[in-house]
C-alpha cells in the first residue's frame, strides 16, 4: 500500500490563488495579488517538485482517488489522479515553467489596469492544465482540456477592448471546440467498447489486443478521432488557425499557454493514448503526416512573417509538428522530450520577446528593431541560447531532443526516410527563420527611434493588418519610447533560468537515460519495439545523419547571416523576384480567408436565409398563419371568439373545462 | 407531527403555499413593497418546505414516495393522488427554486399593477408544481392547462411589444395541442374507468384495455403532439421565440425554466410510461426532429440580431439534447435527458435574467445596441460570463453533465446520433461567445451605454444562488444523479421488456 500523497491539492492550490485574487484581488495592493499569484503557483511546483522525490518509494503508475464524479447507469467517472514517469514529468514543466512565468508576469503586467484579474487567470489557467496532465481518466483530462481552453480564451481576449484580440480568443475556443468534437466522440466509442474511461482499467483491456494491421478498425477509428482533438489543441493542420491570431494576448500567455504548456496538451494525449495508437499504424501513419507536413508548412510562413510574435507562433507550431511526427513514429519518448526542451527554449523565446517588446515600448514589427544588443544584454544573450537552442546547434537543448525526433523519424518501423528529409529541411528553413529573427532584432542599426525609419520600412511590404502595439502602458511608469532599456529583474531572472535550461536540458538524454526513464510507460506490449529496430539500423548512420542535421542548423544561420546582416537589401528584392508566391507565404498561404469563404460565411448565410427567414418564419410561421387565418374565415360567425382579448380566451378556456367536467360527470353517471 | 404525516402532507404543503399566499395577496391592500415582501417571503418558504423532499427521499429507491391518494370526486372517479419519483421531484425543487429569483428580478422592473403580476406569479408556481406532482391524469390536465392562463397573463398583461400576439400564439397554440391530449385521457378513462397512472399503466402492461392495440398509435400521439408543442419541438416551435421576446423576465424565466420541462417531462412520464412499445416506434422519426432540432435551432440561434431571440433558439436546441436522451431509451442517456432539464432550467433561466438586466437599463434587446460592456459593468459581465460557460457545456459547470451523458446514451442506441448531436457542442460554443463578444468586448458604440450602472443588490440577490446552483451541479452531479438514476431504472423496467419483444419479433 503506497501512501497518498494528496496530488488533488497540486491544481487545487492555484484555483485557490485564482479564487482569491478574482474574488478580491481588486481591492488589494498589487504586491498583495503578486504574492498570493506567485506564492500558489509556487506551491503547486514545490508539491512537484515533492512529489518527484518520493518517486523511489513508489509503484508507478500510482492512482489516487478523491471523490466519484459522475454515476448514471453503469457509468462511472471520478476525480482520480494519475502519476507515472509521463504525468510526473509533463508535471514539473508544467508548474516549473508555469511558476518563472508567473515571476515574470509581475514584471510585465504590473503597469496594466487588470492586473489582478491577468494574475487570476493565469492560476485558473494552471489549475486546469495541472488537472489534465494528472488525471486518472479521459473524462477528468477533458476537465482540464477545456478549461485550459477557456482559460487560453480568457487570457487571448484580455485586452478585450480590442476587437482583434476578443476575435482571437474566440476563435481560438471555437476552432479548438471542433477539435474537442472529435476527442468526444472517440471517448464516447471508448464507453461504448469498454465500458470506462479510467486509464488503468481500460489500458488494461487494450493490452492484449492485436494490432490493427488491415486499416481500419476501432482503435484506428478511436485514435483519428483523438487526433482530431489534438490538431485543435496542438494547432496541426487543419487546425492550426487559431494559434497565430493568439498571439493578441499579453506576451507571457504567449510563452506559457501558447508556447510551452496548454499547445502541447495534444501531443501529451497522445502520448497518453500510445496503447491504442500502438495497434492502430494507419492512425500513427496519419499522426506522423500531419505532424511532418505542419512542421514545414508552418516554418515556410515563418520566413516571411515581420511581427516578432507571429514568427514565433508559426516556430510552435511548426515545433508541434515535429513532437507529432516522432509520435507518430512511435517514437513518444522522442515527442515528450522535445516537447520538454521546447517548453524551456520556446518559453525563454517568447518571454525574451516579451522583454524586447517591453524595452521598444511596445513595438513588435522586426522592420522597427535592430542594434538591441547593446541596450538590452540580458534579454540578448538569454534570447540567444534559446535561437541557437531551437536551431539545432550542439550542445544544446533543442539540438538533442531534434535529433532524436530525426533519427527515430528515419529509423524507426513507422518511419520512413521522407519523413526525416522534410524533417531536415524543415530544420533548415527553422534555423533560417530564428537567427532572421536574431539578426533583424539584435544587429544592425536600430531603426526604432528615427521617424525616417519610413524608408527601410519599405524593404518588406507593408502588413495587411498593421498591428497595434501591446496596449502594454509604459506611459504610466514614465519611460519613454525614446531609448530601448532592459527590463527588471523579476523579468530577467526568469530568462536567465529558462537560459540555463535550454542550455543543459537535452543533456538528460545523454546515453539514453530520458527514453529509459519513460520506458515503463511506453512499453506498447507489443513484439517489435520501436527500440529495437533502432539499433540494428546501426550507429554509424545516426552519425551521418546526425552531421545532416548539425549542417542544416548552420547553413540556416549562414544564410540568415549573408541575407539579413551582410547584405540586408537582398531579401527585398528576392521577395519581389518571387512575385506571388513571396506574397501567397506572406497571406499564410491564404487559408483563414479560404475557411472564411467556404465554412464561415455560407454558415452565416444560409443559417440566415434559409433557415431563419425561409424555414422559420416563411414556411412554418406561414402555414400556421395561414391556418390560423382559413380558420377565421370559415367560422365567421365565431369571430368574436379571436377578439385578442385575453380575459375572453380564459373564459373559453374555463368554459371548455366546464364542458369536459360535465362530458366526464356523464360518462361517470352513464 | 410524525415524520410519517409529514411525509403524506409534504406535497399537499409544497404544491399549496403559493396559492394560499395568493390568496393573501389578494387580500392585501395595494402597498407594492408589502405586496413584493410577502411574494419573496411565500417563495422563500416553498423553496424551503420543497426541500424536504431531497432531504427524506429514500435515494435507493425508484418508485414513488410521499406518496397521497385520496377519492377527491366518486363520480367521475378521481383520485387526489400525488406522488414524486426522482424525476419529477428535481422539477419540483427546480420550480420552488426559480420562483423566488423571479421575484427578486421583477423587484424594481415591475412596477404598475404589483399586485396582480406577483398573484399570477404564485398561482402559475402551484400549477406548475401540481403538474409534476400530480399521478391522477385528470388532476395532471387540469394544472397543464391551468399553467396556461397565468403564463399567458404574464405576457399579454406585462410583456412589451407584440405582447398580446405573442400571448395569444402562445396560448392558442399550446391549448389546440393539449386538446389531442385529453382526448385521449378520455378515451383511456372511458375504457378503465380510470384516470389513475399506476392503474393505467398496469392495466395497459397486463393486456387488461379493450381494443388498446388498435388505438394505442393514436393514443401515442395525441400526448406527444400536446408534450412536443410545449418542448417545443422542431418543427412546432414557432410561438416559443415570439413568446420569449415579448414576456417580462420573470416570465421569460419560468417559461424557458420551467414550462418547457413540462413537455420533456410528459413525454417520459407518459409517452414512455403508459406507451412503451409505440414510444419504441416512433423513435426514429422523434429522434430525427430532436437532432434538425438541435441544429437549427443553434444555427438559427447564430444569426439572431435579438438576445432574448437567440436564447430562444439556443432553448430549442437545448431541449432536443432532451427529447434525443429520452428517445435512446439508455439509462445513461435518459439520466443526462432529465439533468440536462435542470441545468438548462437554471442557466437559461439565469440568461433570461440577465436579458432582462440590460432591458431594464437600455429598454432594447437588440445585439447591436451594446457592445464594450465590460468597461462600465464588470460584474454584470462576470456573471454574463459564467452563465455563458455554463451554458455551453463547460466541464464542471452544470451543462457538461446532462450533455454528455445525453451524447453518450445516443451514441451507444447509435453512433449517428451521437455524432450529428455532438456537433452542437461546436455551435453552441460559436453562438454563446459570439453574443458575448458582440455585448461586451470592443469598444463602447453608443454614448449610452457609457455609464450604465453595474448590478443591483437585487439583481445579485437573484443571479448569486443561480450561478452557485451552476457550479454545484457541474461539480457533484452526484447529488442530483442519485436519485434521478434510480427513477429512470423503474421507468425504463416495462422497457427493456418491449425492446425483447420488439428485438424478438
Amino acid at each position: 500500500m503506497t501512501p497518498s500523497l494528496h496530488l488533488w491539492l497540486i491544481p487545487i492550490l492555484p484555483l485557490v490563488g485564482a479564487a482569491i485574487n478574482g474574488l478580491m484581488g481588486r481591492r488589494c495592493s498589487r504586491h498583495a495579488v503578486s504574492g498570493v499569484a506567485v506564492a500558489f503557483s509556487g506551491a503547486a511546483f514545490a508539491m512537484a517538485l515533492w512529489v518527484a522525490s518520493q518517486i523511489s518509494s513508489l509503484s508507478l503508475p500510482h492512482l489516487e482517488l478523491l471523490s466519484p464524479w459522475i454515476r448514471a447507469g453503469n457509468f462511472q467517472a471520478d476525480f482520480a489522479f494519475f502519476l507515472d514517469q509521463l504525468s510526473l514529468l509533463m508535471l514539473l514543466v508544467v508548474s516549473g515553467v508555469g511558476f518563472l512565468i508567473h515571476l515574470y508576469s509581475i514584471g510585465y503586467m504590473w503597469d496594466d489596469a487588470g492586473f489582478s484579474r491577468f494574475m487570476s487567470y493565469l492560476n485558473l489557467f494552471m489549475f486546469f492544465m495541472l488537472t489534465l496532465v494528472l488525471a486518472g481518466n479521459y473524462l477528468l483530462m477533458f476537465i482540464g482540456w477545456e478549461g485550459v481552453g477557456l482559460s487560453s480564451y480568457l487570457l487571448i481576449g484580455f485586452w478585450f477592448t480590442k476587437d482583434s484580440a476578443a476575435s482571437a480568443g474566440k476563435k481560438a475556443f471555437i476552432v479548438n471546440r471542433i477539435g474537442d468534437f472529435g476527442f468526444l466522440i472517440a471517448l464516447f466509442l471508448l464507453i461504448k467498447h469498454f465500458n470506462t474511461l479510467n486509464f488503468a482499467q481500460l489500458f488494461e483491456q487494450i493490452r492484449p489486443l492485436q494490432p490493427e494491421v488491415a486499416g481500419a478498425g476501432l482503435l484506428t477509428a478511436i485514435g483519428l478521432l483523438l487526433m482530431v482533438g489534438a490538431a485543435g489543441k496542438s494547432a496541426q493542420i487543419p487546425l492550426y488557425v487559431w494559434l497565430p491570431d493568439a498571439m493578441e494576448g499579453p506576451t507571457p500567455v504567449s510563452a506559457l499557454i501558447h508556447a510551452a504548456t496548454m499547445v502541447t496538451a495534444g501531443v501529451y494525449m497522445v502520448a497518453r493514448s500510445h496503447l491504442i495508437f500502438d495497434r492502430a499504424p494507419s492512425a500513427l501513419t496519419v499522426v506522423a503526416i500531419i505532424g511532418t507536413l505542419t512542421a514545414l508548412f508552418a516554418a515556410t510562413i515563418g520566413i516571411a512573417q515581420t511581427d516578432i510574435k507571429k514568427v514565433l507562433a508559426y516556430s510552435t507550431i511548426s515545433q508541434l509538428g515535429y513532437m507529432f511526427m516522432a509520435c507518430g513514429v512511435a517514437a513518444y519518448s522522442a515527442g515528450v522530450f522535445h516537447l520538454m526542451t521546447h517548453a524551456f527554449f520556446k518559453g525563454l523565446l517568447f518571454l525574451a520577446a516579451g522583454s524586447v517588446i517591453h524595452a521598444v515600448g511596445g513595438e513588435q514589427d522586426m522592420r522597427r528593431m535592430g542594434g538591441l544588443r547593446k541596450y538590452i544584454p540580458w534579454t540578448f544573450w538569454t534570447m540567444t541560447v534559446a535561437t541557437f537552442a531551437i536551431a539545432g546547434f550542439p550542445p544544446l537543448a533543442g539540438f538533442f531532443s531534434k535529433d532524436e525526433i530525426l533519427w527515430k523519424a528515419y529509423s524507426s518501423p513507422h518511419g520512413s526516410w521522407v519523413f526525416w528529409l522534410i524533417g531536415v529541411v524543415t530544420a533548415f528553413i527553422t534555423s533560417f527563420y530564428m537567427f532572421r529573427l536574431w539578426f533583424l532584432t539584435f544587429f544592425g542599426e536600430y531603426r526604432g527611434a528615427q521617424p525616417s525609419s519610413k524608408a527601410k520600412l519599405a524593404t518588406e511590404p507593408a502588413a495587411h493588418d498593421s498591428h497595434a502595439p501591446d496596449p502594454h502602458a509604459h506611459d504610466n511608469h514614465g519611460h519613454g519610447h525614446g531609448t530601448p532599456h532592459e527590463s527588471p529583474m523579476i523579468m530577467v531572472l526568469p530568462l536567465a533560468i529558462l537560459a540555463v535550461l535550454s542550455f543543459v536540458g537535452g543533456w538528460v538524454a545523454i546515453g539514453g537515460r530520458f527514453e529509459r526513464f519513460l520506458a515503463p510507460v511506453f512499453d506498447s506490449g507489443l513484439t517489435a519495439s520501436v527500440a529495437e529496430s533502432a539499433a540494428e539500423t546501426g550507429g554509424s548512420t545516426e552519425t551521418l545523419l546526425m552531421g545532416i542535421s548539425i549542417a542544416a542548423a548552420v547553413s540556416g544561420l549562414f544564410l540568415a547571416w549573408f541575407l539579413y546582416h551582410r547584405q540586408p537589401a537582398l531579401p527585398a528584392r528576392i521577395a519581389a523576384s518571387l512575385g506571388g508566391v513571396y506574397t501567397a507565404v506572406y497571406n499564410k498561404y491564404y487559408v483563414d480567408d479560404l475557411y472564411n469563404t467556404v465554412f464561415v460565411k455560407p454558415l452565416l448565410k444560409g443559417s440566415t436565409t434559409v433557415l431563419w427567414h425561409g424555414v422559420d418564419q416563411a414556411a412554418i410561421d406561414g402555414t400556421v398563419n395561414v391556418a390560423a387565418d382559413s380558420a377565421r374565415h370559415v367560422s365567421d360567425s365565431v369571430r368574436h371568439m379571436q377578439s385578442g382579448n385575453l380575459r375572453s380566451y380564459a373564459g373559453w378556456v374555463a368554459a371548455g373545462a366546464a364542458a369536459v367536467i360535465a362530458y366526464i360527470i356523464w360518462a361517470g353517471v352513464r | 407531527m410524525t415524520l410519517a404525516n409529514l411525509n403524506s402532507l409534504i406535497l399537499t404543503l409544497v404544491t399549496f403555499i403559493p396559492l394560499a399566499g395568493a390568496l393573501l395577496l389578494v387580500l392585501c391592500p395595494r402597498r407594492d413593497r408589502d405586496i413584493r415582501i410577502l411574494a419573496l417571503v411565500v417563495t422563500l418558504l416553498t423553496f424551503a418546505v420543497s426541500l424536504h423532499l431531497p432531504a427524506h427521499f429514500h435515494r435507493s429507491q425508484g418508485g414513488f414516495q410521499f406518496e397521497v391518494s385520496r377519492q377527491w370526486i366518486t363520480t367521475p372517479n378521481i383520485h387526489y393522488h400525488m406522488a414524486v419519483d426522482g424525476v419529477s421531484l428535481w422539477l419540483v425543487v427546480l420550480t420552488t427554486f426559480l420562483t423566488p429569483l423571479c421575484v427578486l428580478i421583477s423587484w424594481k422592473s415591475i412596477d404598475s399593477r404589483v399586485k396582480e403580476f406577483f398573484i399570477l406569479l404564485l398561482v402559475l408556481e402551484t400549477a406548475l408544481i401540481g403538474v409534476f406532482t400530480s399521478l391522477d391524469l385528470f388532476l395532471f390536465y387540469f394544472f397543464w392547462e391551468a399553467t396556461l392562463i397565468p403564463m399567458a397573463l404574464l405576457i399579454g398583461m406585462y410583456g412589451h411589444g407584440r405582447k398580446v400576439y405573442a400571448a395569444v400564439k402562445f396560448f392558442l397554440y399550446t391549448m389546440i395541442a393539449s386538446v389531442f391530449m385529453l382526448a385521449a385521457i378520455l378515451w383511456l378513462y372511458a375504457k378503465t374507468g380510470s384516470f389513475d397512472f399506476t392503474t393505467l399503466q398496469s392495466a395497459i402492461s397486463h393486456g387488461q384495455v379493450a381494443g388498446f392495440l388498435s388505438a394505442a398509435p393514436w393514443l401515442f400521439l395525441a400526448f406527444f403532439i400536446a408534450f412536443a408543442v410545449k418542448v417545443p419541438l422542431f418543427p412546432f416551435h414557432t410561438w416559443l421565440p415570439d413568446a420569449h421576446v415579448e414576456a417580462p423576465t420573470a416570465g421569460s424565466v419560468m417559461l424557458a425554466g420551467v414550462l418547457l420541462k413540462m413537455g420533456t417531462y410528459g413525454m417520459l412520464r407518459f409517452n414512455l410510461g403508459l406507451f412503451p412499445e409505440q414510444a419504441r416506434r416512433n423513435a426514429p422519426w422523434i429522434i430525427t426532429l430532436a437532432l434538425v432540432g438541435i441544429v437549427y435551432g443553434a444555427l438559427v440561434a447564430l444569426v439572431q440580431p435579438n438576445m432574448k431571440k437567440l436564447i430562444a433558439y439556443s432553448s430549442i436546441s437545448h431541449l432536443g439534447f432532451v427529447v434525443l436522451g429520452i428517445f435512446s431509451f439508455t439509462q445513461v442517456g435518459l439520466d443526462g435527458a432529465v439533468f440536462v432539464m435542470l441545468a438548462h432550467g437554471v442557466s437559461t433561466g439565469a440568461l433570461f435574467m440577465l436579458a432582462g438586466i440590460l432591458y431594464q437599463r437600455r429598454h432594447t434587446y437588440e445585439i447591436k445596441d451594446f457592445g464594450g460592456l465590460a468597461t462600465p459593468m464588470p460584474r454584470y459581465a462576470a456573471f454574463f460570463l459564467f452563465i455563458v460557460l455554463a451554458s455551453a457545456g463547460l466541464p464542471l459547470l452544470n451543462g457538461f453533465v446532462g450533455e454528455f451523458l445525453v451524447l453518450s446514451g445516443a451514441f451507444q442506441a447509435r453512433a449517428l446520433y451521437g455524432i450529428v448531436a455532438a456537433t452542437g457542442i461546436i455551435w453552441s460554443a460559436g453562438y454563446l461567445l459570439w453574443l458575448y463578444q458582440r455585448t461586451f468586448f470592443g469598444k463602447i458604440t453608443h454614448q449610452e451605454n457609457q455609464a450604465l450602472p453595474d448590478l443591483s443588490g437585487f439583481e445579485t440577490a437573484a443571479l448569486l444562488p443561480a450561478a452557485a446552483a451552476a457550479l454545484l451541479m457541474g461539480v457533484a452531479p452526484l447529488l442530483w444523479l442519485n436519485m434521478i438514476d434510480p427513477a429512470v431504472h423503474t421507468a425504463l423496467l416495462p422497457f427493456s421488456d418491449v425492446l425483447s419483444k420488439v428485438a424478438g419479433q
